[in-house]
């Protein structure tokens, strides 16, 4: 069997962890397992992509890969395949990396799954529908590799103590028209990383704004070491930016505690954030559906129980 | 300007979705709706041509009632429709869909080409780009907003962290967020004016599109097991419930 590639999204600041994530699954699925990482910080992630599964890492630093989007990278990937013709490939459900799979499926023409939760091998793979209330697998054919985009955080990463060869891959862009990333705005949120955080408090349209992200601010404040994410809804109408979105787009969660205060528990949601441990939703609505999957589900006046919740936290603390 | 919006006609968005006995989702019985996350592409395409001239076409490909979606946006005030249906495609996997509809711009080439950033059904998001690399096209995906000037597009893409700012040459194809705009309601001006807007059906084959087979298949569906009941709690004791939660959990 060919083997099994991971295309690894890196950062300067390191290799992202749904890469760490899909080697730590690629190396269950008994091919040789390589990583291809292209764009600022490749060399410097391949010893993590080694510690994790990967036996070769494909390499370019070159900064073209995140100055266009897409493009450089699914050429300089075809060109890669040619040469080496891998079975499948994993990708993270992420923007960037959708371009990247998008792009490449139209030149290899191979079969392209998106939103997968699972990996059996290279001829099969399973996602969830419905908000996660139907398990589909689905069969790959076609010619390889497989494209499979996998959604962030469905395996837990796990060093396997290995060590990669890094393989300098040339650079592909063929001519033509791209487009061009001229400036970068970071819109960072304060307090713990929405994914690292063991307590997400996440607002929806019941907010009614942006002032009463506070609120729930003030309640992670309290308890310490919380996130507070969004609905779809609440970035859509400009409340928080994207960064603080949860669902199907956007992150996925798996805290020990969420709280959902004034959001409906559309499938879109639900999927980012049904993997917590347990549940709290608020919602003056008794038929929202996030009530039906909530450990505790209270009907009621979310302006009001936050900020009690917030001062019962704050009493507990201090006694 | 003229622009080309990509339209897809969904189940009802707030309804309850079914797959038939053949695993594929159920796109029929008179529920659907136009893809709530295209009405904000085909927003931001109005206001261009609005702004400085030119038409918006909108295409969709979907089952004989995929055609109430493309008459919403001829009533929203998009120019002329074109509907690809035909009964080879039903089941259509990413690549074929995106053939098809690669097929169809090139017949009509635009300045901008404009679709969601991923259905509101599947939400696969590959689609648009594939596209775009078989039309030899720019591309921008996640846009939330969109400018043009003398050369070409200032766009703002969604990243991880915050936002880039990209230049795009004419002609591009982007792909919108929702909440790039605030899409507007089809007057019943705008409802009447739709019937007599041109509307043009094509199949695969008057696309030249032949090799309509699936690389996909279902192999098997199961029941996720169901998530036991919790406790509904009023108001007044969810506090305490919460806190002893949260107590437990050790997280204060």
């Amino acid at each position: 069997m060919g083997a099994v590639w991971v295309y690894a999204e890196v950062t300067p600041e390191g290799p992202q962890a749904a890469a760490l994530e899909l080697l730590t699954k690629a190396r269950t699925l008994g091919a040789d397992v390589a990583a291809v990482a292209l764009g600022p910080g490749a060399s410097e992630a391949v010893a993590e992509l080694g510690a994790h599964g990967a036996t070769t890492v494909y390499a370019n630093d070159e900064p073209v890969f995140a100055d266009q989007p897409g493009r450089a990278a699914a050429h300089t990937l075809h060109a890669l395949i040619g040469q080496h013709r891998p079975a499948l490939i994993l990708f993270a459900s992420t923007y960037d990396a959708r371009d990247v799979a998008g792009r490449l499926q139209a030149l290899t023409g191979s079969t392209l799954m998106a939103n997968a939760t699972d990996v059996e091998g290279p001829t099969r793979a399973r996602t969830e529908i419905f908000g996660g209330t139907k398990v589909v697998d689905v069969d790959l054919a076609g010619p390889e590799p497989r494209l499979v985009l996998v959604r962030p955080r469905s395996f837990v990463a796990e060093p396997s103590g290995g060590t990669a060869t890094t393989v300098p891959v040339e650079v592909v862009i063929p001519g033509g028209a791209t487009a061009s990333v001229i400036e970068r705005h970071a819109e960072a949120a304060s307090g713990p990383k929405l994914e690292e955080a063991n307590v997400v408090i996440a607002g929806g349209r019941g907010l009614g704004g942006p002032e009463p992200f506070a609120m729930l601010q003030e309640l992670a404040t309290a308890i310490g070491g919380a996130a507070v994410g969004a609905s779809r809804a609440a970035v859509d109408a400009g409340w928080v930016p994207y960064s603080f979105q949860i669902g199907q787009t956007g992150k996925t969660v798996k805290p020990e505690i969420y709280i959902a205060a004034g959001i409906s528990g559309a499938l879109q949601h639900v999927v980012g954030m049904k993997g917590a441990k347990r549940i709290v939703a608020i919602n003056k609505d008794a038929d929202a559906p996030i009530l039906r999957i909530a450990d505790i589900a209270v009907i009621g006046d979310l302006f009001q129980i936050v900020p009690a919740l917030t001062e019962e936290v704050r009493k507990r603390a201090t006694s | 300007m003229n622009i080309t919006v990509l339209a897809k006609y969904v189940p009802n968005p707030t309804g309850t979705p079914e797959l038939g006995p053949d695993n594929l989702l159920v796109r029929t019985g008179g529920d659907g709706a136009l893809d709530p996350g295209d009405e904000y592409g085909l927003e931001l395409a109005l206001q261009l041509v609005e702004a400085s001239g030119g038409e918006v076409t909108v295409v969709s490909m979907g089952p004989d009632e995929a055609i109430a979606g493309v008459q919403r946006a001829l009533a929203m005030g998009a120019h002329k429709g074109v509907l690809i249906t035909d009964p080879a495609l039903r089941g259509a996997d990413a690549l074929v869909t995106a053939r098809v509809l690669a097929a169809a711009i090139a017949r009509q080439p635009a300045d901008l080409v404009i679709a969601g950033a991923e259905s509101t059904d599947g939400y696969t998001g590959t689609v648009p780009v594939t596209m775009a690399e078989l039309l030899g096209m720019a591309s921008v995906t996640a846009v939330r907003r969109l400018e043009v000037d003398a050369d070409g597009f200032r766009i703002e893409r969604q990243t991880e962290s915050g936002y880039d700012v990209l230049r795009a040459p004419v002609p591009t194809l982007v792909t919108v967020t929702a909440g790039a705009t605030e899409p507007r309601y089809p007057s019943l001006k705008g409802i009447m004016a739709a019937k007599a807007k041109p509307m043009e059906r094509l199949t695969a084959a008057d696309l030249g599109v032949e090799d309509l087979d699936a690389s996909q298949s279902v192999a098997i569906v199961t029941d996720a097991p169901p998530k036991a009941g919790g406790e509904i709690v009023s108001g007044e004791d969810a506090i305490g419930r919460i806190a002893d939660l949260l107590a437990e959990a050790k997280v204060i």
